[in-house]
């Protein structure tokens, strides 16, 4: 029953760079068919934990699951048996910049499958038709606009319709008609292909109107989790902040400093 | 006293620094080397970037041959008519080619023209997150971005060096028999009965595929080594062409030191 209702479970998960904790005793479940938001200021360790459940780091303490398997106790090829099922949105698309569009969404079939040409030409054409790219098969990643860039690459990820796609900041730097078309785009794919999928994000009002459910991250631990609705109706302080996007609250304004009035005076000494 | 300690801080960890990179370097040519079957399975991987490295440095390569090659016989001349042999030029443009000139200096074009290419388009694949997003597609970026690069830089080395020495003899040709007035004949007749072909010209295409080793190794390992910033990549292109000029010429002082003993 546990492991058929999540497809990801993070159990209490410490994770380090060197001496600098990122993450401390992080503990969240993914149900199977939702797309789930973790949110969090930058930095506060929500990309780090992609990267755990994608099996390209390994937690210190505690475990990542997916689909009832540890990631990080996967031998090599198990690993990557499991990311043919996994689809991972990087932060600016990541498209290989020597292929066109087409070439990059045909990638993983080509690398992983048997398929004759004819039948990847028609599912590539599907892919890119599903995100209303088919017209733009032959530009390169080059010739592309941020917006666009970021629904070839989704394209990309979709390819071998995955089981779990993550997005790591789906949002960034997009004008706010492709953030909504890409929103869109998160939701629409998620539920035609019957897959889960995670938005590592902080655009707040973007996340909000399309997932089933969010984790809020602060300083590399889950501080509080809901649905957006009783996310937006809640009066912890520090929610309140964020969804609001309030300068100074229970994260500071400023980065920790001596006292100021001290600091100018040292100055002029 | 304590700058002395220092001092012997700062060297002792610089010289640990360097064996250890060394070490990750070697390291990173075995599984190179382990993860290569991805290019005898799909030779056309491999194809696309002799192309790039290869096909694309021709040019330089052959402009420079003639005009070393154009070079080498008027100076050659210069010397050669002062003990009343010049009609041993074509012996010695085309002994200093395909010996030295041509490994060496192709070499030395082929690390700024294509190695420095390398490392810069490896190292920017890495800064975009491309070998990321490689790896998380379950495509291992050692056996398909690597080592393809990898075999066509070793492959298309000794190529061009073969051809920069051809173009050089042909550059020597010119100034020396059309411009000058040597004798044709004495020209190409000397010059086939003295060049040996295990002594002078096999030792030369060892001394390039040994070369072409070097400098891919330098590249693609610098390029996937390189710090994912504008800065990191730069920086790791001047470390390529800096440090394969140098393995190269000390490379070819100890080939030359194994091959042409006083014989």
């Amino acid at each position: 029953m546990f492991a058929t209702d999540n497809l990801v479970e993070v159990e209490n998960v410490n994770f380090a760079y060197d001496s600098r904790q990122i993450l401390k005793g992080v503990s969240l479940n993914i149900r199977r068919g939702q797309v789930v938001a973790i949110m969090g200021l930058s930095g506060c360790g929500k990309t780090t934990l992609l990267r755990l459940i994608g099996g390209a780091l390994r937690p210190m303490r505690g475990e990542v699951r997916v689909g009832g398997k540890a990631v990080a106790k996967l031998r090599h090829d198990e690993l990557f048996a499991l990311r043919r099922r996994m689809g991972m949105l990087f932060q600016f698309g990541a498209l290989f910049t020597d292929m066109s569009c087409y070439d990059n969404v045909a990638f993983q079939m080509r690398e992983h499958t048997d398929l004759p040409d004819e039948l990847i030409d028609d599912l590539v054409l599907m892919k890119l038709q599903a995100v209303g790219l088919r017209g733009a098969k032959s530009l390169m990643p080059s010739e592309l606009s941020g917006g666009m860039a970021r629904r070839v690459a989704l394209a990309r990820t979709t390819a071998l319709d995955p089981m779990l796609i993550m997005y790591d900041e789906p949002f960034a730097g997009l004008d706010p008609v492709s953030m909504g078309v890409i929103g869109q785009l998160i939701r629409r794919l998620n539920d035609s292909l019957g897959a889960t999928s995670i938005i590592v994000t902080h655009d707040v009002a973007e996340a909000l109107g399309l997932v089933d459910y969010v984790y809020f991250m602060a300083d590399g631990a889950i501080v509080t989790q809901g649905t957006p609705d009783a996310l937006r109706a809640s009066d912890e302080p520090f929610v309140h902040q964020f969804v609001y996007g309030e300068t100074d609250g229970p994260m500071p304004f400023h980065y920790p400093a001596e006292d100021y009035a001290q600091d100018l005076r040292a100055g002029e000494g | 006293m304590s700058a002395l300690v220092v001092f012997l801080e700062n060297l002792g960890g610089r010289a640990i620094g360097a064996v250890h990179r060394l070490g990750f370097a070697s390291r990173f040519l075995l599984l190179t080397l382990r993860n290569s079957g991805i290019c005898l399975r799909r030779f056309s991987l491999v194809t696309r970037e002799i192309y790039f490295a290869g096909v694309l440095s021709l040019i330089i390569i052959l402009v420079s041959g003639l005009f070393v090659g154009m070079v080498l016989g008027l100076q050659g001349y210069d010397t050669l008519v002062r003990y009343g042999s010049s009609s041993a030029l074509g012996v010695l443009v085309a002994l200093s080619l395909v010996r030295e000139l041509g490994p060496v200096v192709a070499g030395l074009l082929f690390a700024s023209r294509a190695g420095s290419a390398i490392t810069a388009e490896i190292g920017l694949m890495k800064a975009t997150e491309q070998l990321a997003a490689m790896e998380m597609m379950a495509v291992d970026p050692i056996g398909r971005v690597i080592a393809p690069r990898f075999w066509a830089g070793v492959i298309s080395m000794p190529l061009l060096a073969a051809m920069f020495s051809a173009m050089g003899v042909f550059g020597g040709y010119l100034v020396g028999v059309r411009l000058i007035g040597v004798d044709e004949g004495s020209f190409w007749s000397q010059m086939q009965a003295a060049v040996d072909f295990r002594e002078d010209i096999l030792n030369g295409v060892i001394k390039s595929v040994v070369f072409g080793i070097a400098v891919s190794w330098i590249a693609v390992f610098e390029g996937y080594d390189a710090p994912p910033t504008a800065e990191g990549v730069s920086g790791a292109t001047t470390r390529t062409v800096v440090t394969s000029s140098l393995s190269i010429l000390a490379l070819d002082f100890m080939l030359t030191a194994f091959m042409f003993r006083g014989a």
